[in-house]
């Protein structure tokens, strides 16, 4: 049984990441989405501390406001104080991931919710225990799986309702902005799910994994995709089938569940880009030669 | 205050390897990564890091024991390996760097936990140093690790001074490189391996995951201060060190924190203040410039003022004339307490004099005033002859560029409208 | 004020980093015009575009459209982009690109209806690119994609047409029948602005000239404009004092309108 939930969840966690993840990829901000994930961990820290509970509502608002922070420092650092974009990214993440572990290590030591493992892969082995038992009899499944569907219905309805907005920016942010819509409250709209994404994915699959459901599907979706919607619908095929083999592979194995999903994710993007670039290749074979083909005809 | 002296008097030998390690390891990675901040390639640092941690397991699952050469070999080979597929991804499909990035970075992460995970699993003794490697722990740092740093460092070192030119001029500008003949290819190899070879280093201290701000923030912060290449690097590796040293010494006072969270903080508060008190770039130079600016302009405003009242006076030579502040005031608008500071400034300068409450112009101030009016009517020229501006405009256009226009400029602009002495029309 | 004014700039600066780009611009454009803007490469051409479309904030003087802001016009302006500005890469096609067009602040969370649709498809239609609709954007040639964004633009339906380097990439026959749509916007009473650099074709293109290079150097009629004069001011290398002088305002961080100082 516990099979079943863990796979459910974490498949919910792949598509709630890899759809906003195609937004981040088509906007060149993959390593921004990097940097909101490892700077939640001091939001989610302080919020453990305070509320000494994991369901808190507090913590989640917390939490989602670090990452909101990051974006907004990394804006900051890149335009008020002049250094490069990619450095703005570096320096922003790594300091609150500092800040979040030294946290961890000077007021959690020996808390069991919270150690560096758990911020490393999550607890997706274990989701299980904490979960919702109506009376004895009907068990309604682990609390993460709940906690991942309502994310999964704002994220949805968001992009759902926003889609013409979020592809707008994605595609043109110039444009957008001469059309007047405001760019900034669409910027960190994505950049606030973002960073609600990374925070209810923390206890499943931890802030350092959660990249991987980010990046990985969204850019194997985007070597087959011809357009936005297929890159969406593939994103979530990607992210599931790597979920589900990835989780075979786990148990098989005897290791990290997480760490074998993204591993399977990675490996998978390999494939399609070399399965692409076979085909591609061969095709210009093909037509290479049949144009020899007509040459020498003509010639003749 | 006891732990300092410990620490300092290295009363505990492993401190003596922990201060070297770290004086090593830091100038290492701020040296590379300062070329990385030119290439603007900073967060392929990140990528490498990530992907050391799969090497530096298999490393120790072929010696089955935590041999440093297998888990060194490991790591560079891995390390290797992701900036080739980054380059690949890029080079090969529509996928942009910071996605190939992302894509390599946490695909080589989840295989290092899967081999992790594997490891702990497996049965194997002696494997629980590996964990360091993920967040670092610099009092792990042994002397055989000690004596593989400094000569990483020293290969760096020698590298850098060999190469400094190809590298500078791969750096900026890679086409150009390959025009003028250099091995562009066997340059950038090199660059790749020593930057590997440095963040093979740094993990030790930094983990994996925290790894890229020794290569990022230094540099970053570095930039504040210089914009010449052998200085910035200079700053750079005393800032890194700096913050590994005393990164260091927190967690040794601290036993049991990770090393890597403590340098990375102290780092990034130095970079903060590069960016408040920088002498060029720093927000607090900035500040003190506009108000040098600010006062400049107010001077040379009541300079021209006066000798405006000259010339309406046709006296424009004449020392004698005395005018009162309010009859600056006629001839241009300021705030009068603005203007009372400027007046007592200008005193102080010699540029005017005082007599009662009445103001004259020095010797010197009548020189300084005319120069000003002669730049502001020689700019207005300039823009009649050069631009389509018309002489309703010329004024407006002209005000406040007579405070900046350097002694050349003004040669410059001689020449070329052939104007000696002061313009007379004024527009 | 002028009644017959579709686009009137004052006084305009605009900086990047302290260096003024454009500087002190100044000038009224007719509407119901074709209206050429030139200079050298980094004369603030684009700036100046940017500018007017509100992209970049000016650090003095300001932009009206037919003597209203901005803000109050915007549905009236369309953009055309440089064609570099965007990564074609992007999984959409010309039917989604040009649908664009009709995305407005105020319908971004509304469905797009069959009015829309019929007008995204007369505009692809009139800039022949109707047997690509379903294209993705990446598989077409340069001209191609440059079609897609002028048709984006006509689907905005406006008043004035801003367009940055249309004709860049475009092959005569192409460039020829831009051309003549362009015209027959200009006849049923629409103003265009745009970024050329073939300085050959520019007296048979344009109605209005305003020739840059970061002042105003001349605007008006091609024959006012394309005066021997003119043209050795703005391409002679006769600025570089000009250049000289932006640079030494940045490096100072020196403020250009002493009304900055007195904040
Ligand atoms: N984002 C920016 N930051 C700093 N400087 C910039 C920026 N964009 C443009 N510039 C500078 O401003 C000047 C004008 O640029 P602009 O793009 O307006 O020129 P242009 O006339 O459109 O040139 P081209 O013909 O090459 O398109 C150039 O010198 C350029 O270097
Ligand atoms: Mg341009």
């Amino acid at each position: 049984m516990s099979d079943f939930w863990i796979i459910l969840t974490a498949s919910i966690v792949a598509i709630n990441a890899g759809l906003l993840g195609c937004f981040l990829l088509l906007r060149k901000m993959a390593m921004v989405g990097d940097a909101i994930s490892h700077a939640v961990l001091p939001g989610i820290v302080v919020a453990y501390y305070f509320s000494g509970d994991k369901t808190s509502g507090l913590l989640l608002l917390g939490a989602t406001l670090t990452g909101v922070l990051a974006a907004f420092l990394i804006d900051f650092l890149s335009r008020k104080a002049k250094i490069q974009g990619d450095a703005s990214i570096g320096i922003t993440y790594t300091l609150l991931f500092a800040v979040g572990m030294i946290m961890i290590s000077s007021w959690m030591q020996g808390n069991v919710d919270i150690d560096m493992e758990c911020v490393l892969y999550g607890d997706i082995a274990t989701i299980h225990m904490d979960k919702i038992i109506v009376d004895d009899n009907l068990y309604l499944g682990p609390r993460a799986f709940y906690v991942e569907i309502i994310a999964f219905a704002i994220i949805g309805l968001s992009l759902f309702f926003g889609f013409k907005g979020f592809k707008l920016l994605a595609f043109n942010i110039d444009y957008a902005r001469s059309l007047g819509i405001n760019t900034g409250k669409w910027h960190y709209a994505l950049m606030t799910l973002v960073s609600l994404t990374t925070v209810v994915a923390f206890e499943v699959v931890g802030a350092v994994l959660v990249v991987g459901f980010l990046i990985i599907p969204p850019a194997t979706a985007q070597l087959v995709s011809t357009k936005l919607r297929e890159m969406l619908l593939f994103t979530c095929l990607f992210g599931i089938s790597a979920v589900i083999s990835g989780y075979y592979l786990a148990v098989w194995l005897n290791v990290s569940i997480t760490g074998s999903m993204v591993m399977v994710s990675g490996i998978i993007f390999f494939a399609v880009l070399i399965f692409q670039r076979i085909r591609n290749s061969s095709k210009q074979k093909i037509e290479f030669t049949e144009e020899l083909t007509q040459y020498d005809q003509a010639n003749k | 205050m006891q732990t300092f002296i410990d620490f300092i008097s290295f009363k505990d030998p492993n401190v003596f390897y922990v201060v070297i390690g770290m004086i090593c390891i830091n100038s290492s990675s701020a040296l590379i990564g300062s070329f990385a901040y030119l290439r603007k390639r900073s967060l392929i640092g990140d990528a490498v890091a990530h992907s050391l941690l799969p090497g530096i397991c298999l490393g120790f699952i072929m010696a089955g024991e935590k041999n440093m050469i297998y888990l060194f070999f490991g790591a560079f080979f891995t390390g290797w390996l992701s900036t080739y597929l980054v380059d690949y991804i890029v080079n090969k499909s529509k996928i942009k760097q910071d996605a190939a990035i992302g894509i390599v970075l946490s695909s080589f992460f989840a295989l290092g936990i899967v081999l992790l995970t594997f490891i702990q699993n497996g049965g194997y003794s002696d494997q629980g140093g590996l964990n360091h490697f993920l967040f670092g722990q610099a009092a792990a740092i042994n002397k055989d690790e000690l004596i593989l740093f400094a000569v990483i460092l020293a290969v760096i070192v020698g590298s850098i001074i060999l190469f400094y030119r190809s590298f500078i001029i791969v750096s900026f500008n890679s086409d150009y490189a390959k025009s003028i003949g250099l091995p562009v290819r066997s340059i950038e190899f090199l660059m790749t391996s020593l930057t590997v070879l440095a963040i093979a280093a740094g993990i030790q201290a930094l983990g994996v995951v925290l790894m890229s701000a020794l290569i990022v923030t230094p540099a970053a912060a570095a930039r504040f201060w210089s914009h010449k290449l052998k200085r910035m690097l200079f700053i750079a590796v005393v800032f890194s060190v700096f913050s590994g040293l005393l990164g260091a010494y927190i967690s040794y006072a601290n036993s049991n924190t990770p090393t890597g969270p403590w340098v990375v903080m102290i780092l990034s508060i130095i970079t903060l203040i590069s960016f408040v008190g920088s002498t060029k770039r720093g927000i607090l130079a900035r500040y003190l410039k506009a108000r040098k600016n600010k006062s400049k302009i107010l001077l040379e405003n009541i300079l021209k003022a006066i000798y405006h009242y000259h010339e309406r006076q046709n006296l424009e030579n004449d020392l004698n004339l005395v005018l009162a502040s309010a009859e600056i005031l006629k001839v241009r608008r300021f705030d009068t307490t603005e203007l009372q500071k400027g007046l007592n400034q200008l005193i102080r300068r010699g540029f005017i004099g005082r007599e009662n409450n009445n103001y004259f112009l020095t010797e010197e101030g009548m020189t300084e005033s005319k120069r000003i009016v002669r730049l502001h009517r020689l700019w207005e020229q300039y823009l009649l002859k050069r631009t389509s501006m018309d002489i309703f405009h010329v004024h407006s256009g002209a005000e406040a560029i007579e405070h900046i226009l350097s002694p050349e400029i003004e040669k410059e602009l001689e020449k070329e409208l052939g104007i000696v002495g002061i313009p007379k029309e004024d527009f | 004020m002028n009644e017959n004014c579709a686009i009137e700039v004052h006084n305009l600066t605009t900086t990047y980093g302290g260096a003024p780009v454009l500087w002190d611009v100044d000038f009224d454009l007719p509407a119901g015009k074709i209206i050429g803007v030139i200079g050298p490469n980094g004369s603030g051409k684009t700036t100046l575009l940017k500018t007017i479309m509100g992209l970049l904030e000016p650090s003095s003087g300001y932009v009206k459209i037919f003597n209203q802001d901005l803000s109050k016009m915007r549905e009236k302006i369309a953009y055309v982009p440089q064609r570099e500005s965007v990564d074609w890469d992007f999984p959409a096609s010309v039917f989604d690109v040009v649908m664009m067009g009709r995305y407005r602040k105020g319908n971004l969370f509304k469905r797009t209806n069959n009015t829309d649709i019929e007008i995204v498809e007369e505009c692809i239609e009139k800039v022949g690119l109707t047997e690509f609709r379903n294209r993705q954007i990446a598989q077409l040639s340069g001209g191609q994609q440059q079609r897609v964004f002028i048709a984006r633009a006509l689907a905005q339906k406006a008043d004035i047409y801003l367009m940055d380097e249309p004709f860049v990439g475009v092959d005569a026959a192409t460039e020829n029948s831009i051309l003549s749509l362009l015209e027959e916007m200009r006849n049923t009473g629409k103003t265009v602005l745009i970024i050329h650099h073939d300085l050959q074709t520019v007296s048979d293109y344009f109605d209005y000239l305003v020739l840059l290079n970061t002042r105003l150097i001349a605007k008006g009629t091609p024959q006012d404009v394309l005066t021997e004069e003119n043209l050795s001011n703005a391409y002679g290398g006769q600025l570089t004092l000009l250049a000289k002088v932006a640079n030494l305002i940045k490096e100072n961080q020196f403020p250009i309108r002493e009304k900055d100082v007195d904040l």
